[in-house]
């Protein structure tokens, strides 16, 4: 326990803060502390959540991507489209589709960083802007409503009536969700890839020498973050039942913050899945209880932007020194 | 002078080069070198930087291709070129100067990263790693907590972690590159150690070093190089320090004591009960014009703290300094610089000098008002001061837009100390001033500092190592844990009364 706290101390510092802005919420609003909310927070935080996971592999791969949200619907207007050719088409397929094009458009991104050596940063500005562009001038900016209906339908695959009347519900972004961050998981700390991943995010040099396909770590993580930008697009349709073409934009700075609030560097080398799931969350949690306490949607961004902040400087000074029981250090320093 | 390395031998060498020839871009870095390790032996390549051992230690190891006509013989096999994977898969390995390992990653990891290099992916087996990553660190009679983030750890167990990780690949011959180049002296005691360990078990260890100390210590012989040409190879026996350095350098040395009185000078610098609880305590210490102080110990022992107070980059709890008869209080260096006070920091590589910029930039960044000419910048007056300081110091350099990281390790701190000089300093501050720099270089370097004291400057010179400030220093003070301990003079001292009581 102690050992896990030392080496987890951002996912545990994150956990004491969601539990103590719940607490604070379930006393100052009525609604907060209801199983139902909390459902509800699940569902609504499903696609951010995907697409953090998403990100998360390619932070800690040592790079950044800011195109990803709009590729997403890049993805959303192609599979609709694709569907349209094929005639309705169901979840399968959908996903099939979906998945394909996010990994293609991930691999454009891993493409100019490996072949020309751009910088991710500066590589993405520019697929950022290139999707949307291309996006806007083939759409002109219409939305698609006439999806399929197994598209647009709500699937429920769990619900129950509380004593109290609210209903929990587990919906399809739920379960999908789940799985991305099983399978992101399962990737980057169980396989040799993902600790390959790891490696070169901490040290590209050492791990070059090591003999590591570096091409290959860059259309991984860039593949993974496609892969997962795609199935997050299709969801969010899912959610929307609608295509709207600027409904992701600047929803790539967004889930950054939270990724970072999680624990993940920019610089590559550390990150976690737990970290950046409840980095997500806390978000979600604070927007939700401004939300219920009546606080102006415009204040929102400003608050998040501060908790960021404050997050930030504290995990820079060592949040971990903050915590009684995790302040001796290793044996060398 | 060419002697072969087999020569009076007999045994049968595990690694026999012949015949390598290298060249990059028209320049020969390697010139029909022969080089043989016995199974088992702890070899030292010595030379000075760009006399070809990392060029030739990249050719045993693949990274490079040597020119045709090369043989690699390594235990009965012979190549023509070695590949990085064929290297480590006959067991040779190496441990780089920068380590090369996974800070974020955990001790085990580190060690047994080779489990998770493989073709296709595979699922991590993390008890295995933990394993053969404590069995390797037993090995070495090191416990390390292997569930541990490595950079948890200080950088004399990274080393550990380096070579225990050079171990797991079964190694049969392990090159270490500058592997004590940041350790303190018991750190250093305790590799070396190591490395007796793995020679008397049968692993044979090419060991690179700047301290000639340690390599007469350590090795049985001596490969030298010198300007890409095989120079001999000699048995340690019976060598000696300054001949190392002749063969290396090809000059002859013969290092005398500069200490001078200076008792009649006026104080530059007057420091009085100086403190900083857990860093120094109590530090009094005067310098005089034209006067040089040198202050050794340790690693660890306050020296840098010390110095970084006087540049008023700390602040002291309590005690007073004085310039001049002043009582100054420096609220950032700034005030420091201004006040007439220069500092060469010990890390010049990534502090002093700002590698891709112009050498001309880099030597004018700290007196740029010197160089301004109605309020803009003058690129004429740059032109000028520069010049002027380059040809004081003798520095060689092509155009003085040229990037600092052209130029070698002696010119480039040559730069860094031509930086502060054209500051007007009165008090001159050298923080390990021949870090990285080659053993011909630093004679040059130290000429520059006496000719700089002789014109009145007063200068404060810190190394740990101890015959630098015997040599060049007027007066030794010996800083440990924080305090003065003990102060030589060089005249009516002997090294190693002082080297006696540093590393006692």
């Amino acid at each position: 326990m102690r050992s896990f706290v030392r080496t987890h101390a951002t996912e545990v510092s994150l956990f004491a803060v969601i539990v103590a802005i719940s607490a604070v919420l379930s006393v100052s609003t009525a609604n907060f502390f209801s199983l139902g909310n909390a459902f509800d927070l699940l569902n609504i935080s499903s696609v951010n959540i995907i697409f953090a996971v998403g990100l998360l592999v390619v932070l800690i791969a040592g790079g950044i991507d800011i195109s990803f949200a709009v590729a997403a619907s890049v993805v959303q207007y192609g599979t609709a489209i694709a569907l349209g050719w094929i005639g309705s088409g169901g979840w399968v397929s959908g996903l099939l589709i979906a998945a394909s094009l996010g990994i293609l458009l991930g691999a454009i991104n891993a493409f100019l960083i490996h072949r020309f050596k751009v910088i991710s940063i500066v590589a993405t500005i520019s697929t950022f802007n290139i999707y949307f562009g291309l996006l806007m001038f083939f759409t002109k900016g219409v939305s698609i409503y006439d999806l399929p209906d197994w598209l647009t339908d709500r699937v429920i695959l769990f619900e129950h009536e509380m004593p109290d009347g609210t209903w929990i519900e587990i919906t399809l972004p739920v379960l999908v969700m789940v799985i991305c961050v099983i399978a992101t998981w399962v990737l980057i700390t169980r396989t040799t890839t993902g600790r390959q991943l790891y490696a070169f995010g901490d040290n590209p040099e050492g791990a070059r020498r090591f003999g590591i396909n570096i091409g290959a770590m860059q259309f991984i993580a860039f593949g993974w973050l496609g892969l997962m930008a795609g199935i997050g697009g299709l969801i969010q349709a899912h959610y929307a039942q609608e295509v709207v073409p600027n409904a992701l934009y600047g929803r790539e700075l967004d889930v950054l913050a939270a990724v970072v609030l999680g624990g993940a560097r920019l610089g590559g080398g550390k990150g976690s899945v737990l970290g950046c799931v409840l980095g997500v969350l806390l978000i979600s949690i604070t927007q939700n209880g401004l939300n219920l306490m009546g606080v102006s949607p415009f204040a929102f961004k400003m608050i998040i932007g501060a908790i960021i902040l404050v997050a930030i400087t504290l995990s820079n000074s060592r949040i971990e020194r903050l915590l009684p029981f995790v302040n001796q250090k290793g044996a060398g320093r | 002078m060419h002697q072969l390395a087999t020569a009076g031998g007999g045994e049968k060498p595990l690694l026999s080069l012949r015949d390598i020839n290298m060249t990059f871009g028209g320049v020969k870095a390697l010139k029909n070198v022969s080089f043989d390790v016995r199974p088992g032996e702890v070899h030292c390549l010595a030379g000075e930087n760009g006399c070809g051992k990392s060029t030739l230690i990249k050719i045993i190891t693949g990274v490079y291709r040597p020119a045709d006509g090369a043989s690699i013989e390594f235990d009965g096999e012979t190549y023509s070129h070695m590949s990085p994977v064929t290297a480590q898969d006959r067991g040779i390995q190496v441990i780089w100067q920068d380590l090369a390992l996974f800070p974020e990653m955990s001790v085990a990891e580190n060690i047994a990263f080779q489990t998770v290099i493989g073709r296709w992916p595979k699922l991590v087996d993390y008890g295995r790693m933990r394993q053969i990553a404590t069995d390797a660190l037993a090995r070495l009679g090191v416990t390390l907590d292997v569930d541990l983030p490595l950079k948890e750890y200080a950088i004399a167990q990274r080393q550990i972690v380096a070579i225990a990780r050079a171990l797991v690949g079964e190694a049969r011959l392990v090159f270490m590159d500058e592997p004590t180049a940041s350790l303190t002296q018991s750190e250093t005691d305790h590799l070396l150690d190591i490395v007796r360990g793995l020679s008397a078990s049968g692993v044979a260890v090419v060991f690179v070093s700047h301290r000639l100390a340690e390599v007469l210590e350590i090795s049985s012989r001596i490969t030298v190089l010198r300007d890409g040409a095989l120079v001999g190879v000699y048995p340690a026996t019976g060598m000696t320090q300054s001949r190392i350095t002749e063969l290396m350098t090809g000059k002859t040395f013969d290092q005398q004591v500069r200490a001078k009185p200076r008792d009649g000078q006026p104080v530059v610098l007057d420091v009085e009960g100086l403190s900083r609880p857990g860093q120094f305590e109590d530090v009094s210490l005067t310098v005089r014009r034209g006067e040089t102080l040198g202050i050794t110990g340790l690693l660890g022992a306050g020296r840098t703290e010390l110095a970084l107070t006087l540049f008023g980059m700390l602040k002291p709890a309590s005690g007073t300094i004085a310039l001049e008869g002043r009582p100054v209080r420096f609220s950032s260096n700034r005030d420091a610089i201004a006040a007439g006070v220069a500092y060469l920091s010990e890390d010049r590589l990534s502090l002093g000098l700002i590698q891709p910029q112009a050498i001309a930039d880099n030597l004018v960044i700290s007196s740029l008002d010197k160089i301004l000419a109605g309020g803009l910048l003058s690129e004429e007056r740059k032109r000028s001061l520069v010049s002027r300081w380059i040809a004081d110091l003798g520095v060689k350099i092509g155009l003085q837009q040229d990037a600092i990281s052209t130029l070698s390790g002696g010119n480039q701190q040559r730069v860094a100390i031509a930086k502060w000089l054209a500051t007007d300093p009165k008090l001159l501050i050298l923080d390990a001033p021949t870090v990285g720099v080659d053993v011909g270089a630093r004679a040059g370097i130290f000429d520059i500092v006496a000719r700089l004291a002789e014109s009145g400057l007063a200068i404060i010179l810190i190394s740990d190592e101890v015959p630098e400030v015997y040599f060049n220093a007027d007066r030794v003070l010996h800083m440990a844990q924080g305090r003065i301990v003990g102060s030589y003079d060089p005249r009516t001292s002997s090294l190693a009364d002082i080297e006696g009581a540093v590393y006692a």
